[in-house]
């Protein structure tokens, strides 16, 4: 700021005389200069901090599927971006107005950890994680003021909405032999575990670099599917490189284009968490829905436990393998093919209808598939294709599904085949 | 801008003498403290000031009846489903929650509703009412004069927050049980520390609106009539707020001032999400920075006639 002795004090007939013009376009110049030296920030801080990859010693892919394998982290606290683009269409609120609709209709609690985690299968969210062995969990969904939390401790499992201050309450034997199997897969290493499941020999796994993930060095591994016929373009995993733990998980299409999955800590620490992140007393005044009540209230025709299945083989269905294994149990699952090319057929005995779990995007969104769906006919007869970025499923007119990460394709091939 | 005021005005400031010219006269430090005193007295002095503050006063103790009345058969508030401000449906459980959901619902449009008033009247009121250049005449410099009105804006925004804050701590606290509260990350803090965290919020609630004291500050240099730049402020404040609707607008809407306003929510949670707050923060200080600057290259460089 320019000392206002000299020409700020304009009670002073002098100032006049001074070239405004050329006074004025000095003055202005600052203004513009500090929305120039923002925007250099802006755009330059990214880049300083992204100082090039680690220099980590050489490892093969062998040995880093066995460090991850290895890895033992027992308590660990971080936040977790997850990014979904399925290529459907964007639906913002409307989306999960429905999924709240559709639950509020079932069991009455919003608070109720089914009907919350759906929302994580579209759209970008930010989710905070703490553990601290294997009784004691939290995994928290940011929303705009407000949150969601489910905390595992010991044998409780609490659901808390802030925002209807609303209150979930089961018990970990009741869902299941290991809260786990209740709760979606949402960290890097929940997705990690599952796609080396996979790994056999239609698969390359290769160790591709070094990055810096959440701050910490990483080793990168790089999944390839060598078939042809399947949307699943690549699966890239960074792997913590003193821990061994997977900081990242990244699907990208076949097609090319941003990723269609994405999931990986901004943040993360290996330190134990606070004991009383874990606690958990229903505040005063708080409804709270019983895991019991909830599956026995009117209207509610899927059991709990059952529907978070149905929610950890959606999201694991994103990689295009382990479908039929995820819907083991199922009447009338069949898969065709092997590897990243597998199809999962089942008739649902309706004609013409449209299944409302057939979706990839949640049962939830069947409908609105439904006007989205192109035909296609073949020796098959004739069907419905439904296309997202990852998944395709073909919808028979004689009430027969096809779905898989495959190609559209592929999945009028195999309709034709089984025919 | 009534005449009343032109004696009061006057009658603060210093005795008018008009700097002989080609004389450098350096004013006492003392002497900016003197011209931001007198101006905060104007300010709060005004009908007009007192009537904002009292609405805004009016938010939280409305909120809190209406709360009350919901839930006088037990039933929750917001009806259950999520809707209505932050915050709504915790208040029965504790008080405090008040404060949180009165500035939620007041941060969106009431508070900088008031302070698009009070920034775009700073300078524009003056020239309409015909006391800007009697203000110039004083030997205070326009950067300086322009200083003291920025800081008066400022000063205006945390009372107005702190109005509200303590209203809604007031009703609450008479019309629901205080005590532990729950955030919203589900861990239980003692009142002190939710006390605590109420100041901090009111804080972050005030500092929020500093974007917007600077662009009305701004406004209010390019005009001579007041009721312009109280209008103009207002109506951008709006547009903002809609445009931060509009989901294909999304790679714009982090450099709106507004963005991330609701962040101070975070400070509820455990532990504390500062991402947001920090981008806030910023925003403001680029806000607070770019518009200084432009209402400073303004102010000193235009010809005051009124």
């Amino acid at each position: 700021m320019a000392p206002y002795e000299s020409d700020d004090n304009t009670g002073a007939p002098e100032a006049d005389e001074l070239p405004t013009g050329r006074r004025k376009a000095a003055r202005y110049a600052v203004p513009v200069a500090v929305v120039g030296l923002a925007a250099a920030t802006i755009g330059l801080v990214p880049a300083l901090a992204d100082s090039g990859d680690p220099d980590l010693p050489k490892i093969t892919a062998q040995q880093l599927i066995e460090k991850i394998a290895k890895s033992d982290v027992e308590q660990l606290s971080g936040t977790v971006r997850i990014n979904t683009d399925l290529g459907l269409p964007n639906l913002g609120g409307l989306e999960s107005g429905l999924v709240s609709g559709a639950t509020r209709s079932g069991d009455g609690s919003s608070a109720d950890p089914t009907a919350k985690l759906t929302e994580l299968v579209s759209g970008s969210h930010t989710l905070r994680v703490a553990t601290d062995g294997p009784d004691r969990q939290k995994l928290s969904l940011i929303e705009s003021a407000a949150e969601y939390s489910l905390i595992h401790n010991g044998k409780d499992v609490w659901g808390y909405d802030s925002k209807s201050n609303e209150v979930y309450h089961g018990t970990a034997e009741e869902a299941g032999k290991d809260h786990r199997g209740q709760e979606p897969p949402a960290t890097p290493k929940d997705f990690a575990d599952e796609a080396l499941k996979s790994v056999d020999d239609t698969t390359s796994v290769t160790v591709d670099g070094t990055a810096h993930v959440a701050g910490r060095d990483a080793y990168k591994l790089l999944i390839k599917p060598k078939q042809s016929g399947t949307t699943v373009g690549a699966i890239s995993i960074a792997v913590d490189a003193k821990t061994g733990m997977p900081l990242k998980f990244t699907l990208t299409p076949a097609a090319g284009g941003a990723a269609v999955f994405d999931t990986g800590f901004t943040q993360v620490t290996f330190a134990k968490p606070a004991a009383s992140t874990f606690d958990f007393t229903p505040p005063k005044g708080a409804k709270v829905t019983e895991e019991g009540d909830a599956s026995k209230a009117p209207g509610s025709d899927k059991g709990l436990p059952k529907a978070g299945d149905d929610l950890g083989a959606g999201l694991g269905e994103s990689f295009g393998k382990d479908f039929g294994k995820g819907t083991d149990g199922s009447d009338g699952f069949k898969v065709l093919g092997k590897g990243w090319n597998s199809i999962a057929t089942f008739d649902t005995g309706s004609e013409g209808g449209i299944p409302s779990g057939a979706g990839a995007g949640g049962g939830d969104l069947g409908g609105f598939l439904g006007s989205l769906g192109d035909k296609v006919s073949g020796k098959f007869g004739k069907g419905t294709v439904f296309s997202t970025r990852l998944i395709n499923a073909l919808i028979t007119d004689d009430g027969k599904v096809y779905v898989g990460a495959v190609t559209k394709n592929a999945l009028v091939e195999a309709a034709n085949a089984a025919k | 801008m009534s005449r009343a005021e032109t004696p009061m005005r006057q009658a603060g400031a210093e005795p008018p003498e008009v700097a002989a010219p080609g004389a450098v006269r350096a004013p006492s430090p003392l002497w900016t403290f003197g011209l931001l005193r007198n101006e905060l007295v104007t300010t709060f002095r005004r009908w007009r000031t007192l009537a904002l503050l009292g609405v805004l006063a009016a938010v939280p103790v409305l909120v809190g009846i209406a709360v009350k009345i919901e839930t006088r058969d037990g039933s929750s508030a917001g009806g259950g489903g999520g809707a209505g401000p932050a915050f709504i449906a915790q208040i029965t459980n504790n008080g405090l929650f008040l404060v949180f959901t009165a500035l939620a619902a007041t941060l969106p449009f009431f508070l900088p509703m008031a302070i698009g008033v009070v920034a775009g009247d700073a300078i524009a009121g003056e020239a309409n009412a015909g006391t800007l250049r009697y203000l110039l005449v004083a030997p205070a410099g326009r950067s300086r004069l322009l200083l003291t009105k920025y800081a008066t804006v400022m000063a205006f925004c945390l009372v107005a927050t702190l109005v509200v804050a303590v209203a809604a701590l007031i009703m609450g606290a008479l019309l629901f049980p205080l005590g532990e509260l729950t955030t919203i990350s589900g861990t239980r803090i003692s009142f002190a520390d939710g006390l605590g965290r109420a100041l901090l919020i009111a804080l972050v609630v005030a500092a929020s609106l500093t974007g917007i004291a600077a662009l009305g500050l701004f406004i209010s240099t390019l005009t001579n009539s007041g009721i312009a730049a109280m209008a103009t402020t207002v109506g951008l404040l709006i547009t903002v707020q809609i445009l931060d609707q509009i989901p294909q607008l999304h790679a714009l809407q982090p450099y709106f001032f507004s963005h991330y306003w609701l962040s101070f929510a975070d400070l509820m949670r455990e532990p504390v999400y500062w991402d947001n707050l920090v981008n806030n923060l910023g925003l403001q200080a680029l806000y607070a920075g770019v518009f200084g600057s432009a209402a400073w290259a303004r102010f000193t460089t235009r010809d005051v006639t009124a």
